[in-house]
């Protein structure tokens, strides 16, 4: 009998797992899956790395995402609130 | 006005000083999650403007209950779950529709596949694609607008997991779906990013 492990997966596929593989949500079967086509496949790998590096860039301060208006309204909402109280 | 605060003053010291009245610390507060509140909003109501309004009630809301917050969730739980309140309400006054569509694959690869499934073009890592790229604007900005141009419910999902770094199970919690659900739109989020950064370094965004 051949084991169901034994097949292996195309680019097409390992690009869907991805994902998942990073939020450590694959199954064990997925994932050794993937890992052995990763192995032997350069270009699903520079693509997990994108993957990661969109994902680490994503997460990093982007800086001047509030205009300076937004912000002085808000500060505004801010004196209004405060204001009575004093 | 300056926020005069750096990032690594944390939420906890900025809450202190805003009970003390120090208005730089809620300019420095709201410059931190004001973007996030108004993304997160915009996945329940129906424009730009009402996720505006959302988003500022809920700085009321912080302003009048800071004194009562205990500390046991983090500053950016618990202002996420004011900001879910008040958009869930907005959002059901609109008749927003949630859209989550498991089923359907995402097409940001479209094409890039031969019949047997292999890439048709190698892919190179972002680092040597930078080097070779004539676009000027750093990466991160380049994420950050790919993640911008995204639909909801990818942007609210994107923006939770990715940028706020908040886990999985909370994000489903919040935006009241299941965790699989996440998952599926977090991949096609990530999926549709990577390939909108790609094609803006190469110069076609
Ligand atoms: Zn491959």
């Amino acid at each position: 009998m051949m084991k169901l492990t034994t097949y292996s997966i195309v680019c097409r596929d390992a690009v869907e797992l991805v994902s998942d593989y990073l939020e450590g949500a694959l199954s064990r079967r997925d994932s050794r899956r993937l890992e052995k086509h990763l192995k032997g496949c350069p270009n699903c790998s520079a693509y997990l790395e994108q993957i990661r590096d969109t994902i680490a860039v994503a997460g990093e301060v982007s800086p001047n995402d509030l205009s300076p208006e937004a912000l002085s309204d808000l500060v505004d909402l801010y004196r209004r609130f405060r204001s009575p109280l004093e | 006005m300056g926020v005069e605060y750096p990032w690594f003053v944390d939420d906890a010291e900025l809450l202190q000083r805003l009970l003390a009245g120090d208005e730089t610390a809620f300019a420095a507060l709201v410059t931190r999650y004001h973007p996030m509140l108004v993304r997160v909003a915009r996945y329940y109501v129906n424009s730009e403007a009402s996720a505006e309004d959302v988003a500022q009630d809920t700085w009321i809301a912080v302003l009048r209950g800071v004194d009562r917050f205990e500390g046991r969730s983090s500053f950016k739980t618990w202002l996420l779950r004011i900001l879910v309140n008040r958009a869930r309400s907005t959002g059901t006054k609109e008749h927003r529709a949630i859209p989550v569509d498991p089923t359907s694959t995402s097409s940001a690869l479209a094409g890039r596949f031969d019949e047997g499934g292999a890439w048709r073009e190698p892919v190179v890592p972002f680092t040597d694609v930078i080097e070779d790229s004539m676009v000027n604007k750093p990466v991160v900005r380049l994420v950050h607008e790919a993640i911008s141009r995204l639909g909801e419910p990818q942007q609210a999902v994107v923006t939770l997991r990715d940028v706020e770094g908040l886990p999985t199970t909370e994000v489903a919690e919040l935006l009241e779906l299941s965790v699989a659900n996440v998952r599926v739109i977090l991949h096609r989020a990530r999926t549709k990013v990577r390939a909108d950064v790609e094609a803006s370094l190469r110069g076609g965004g």
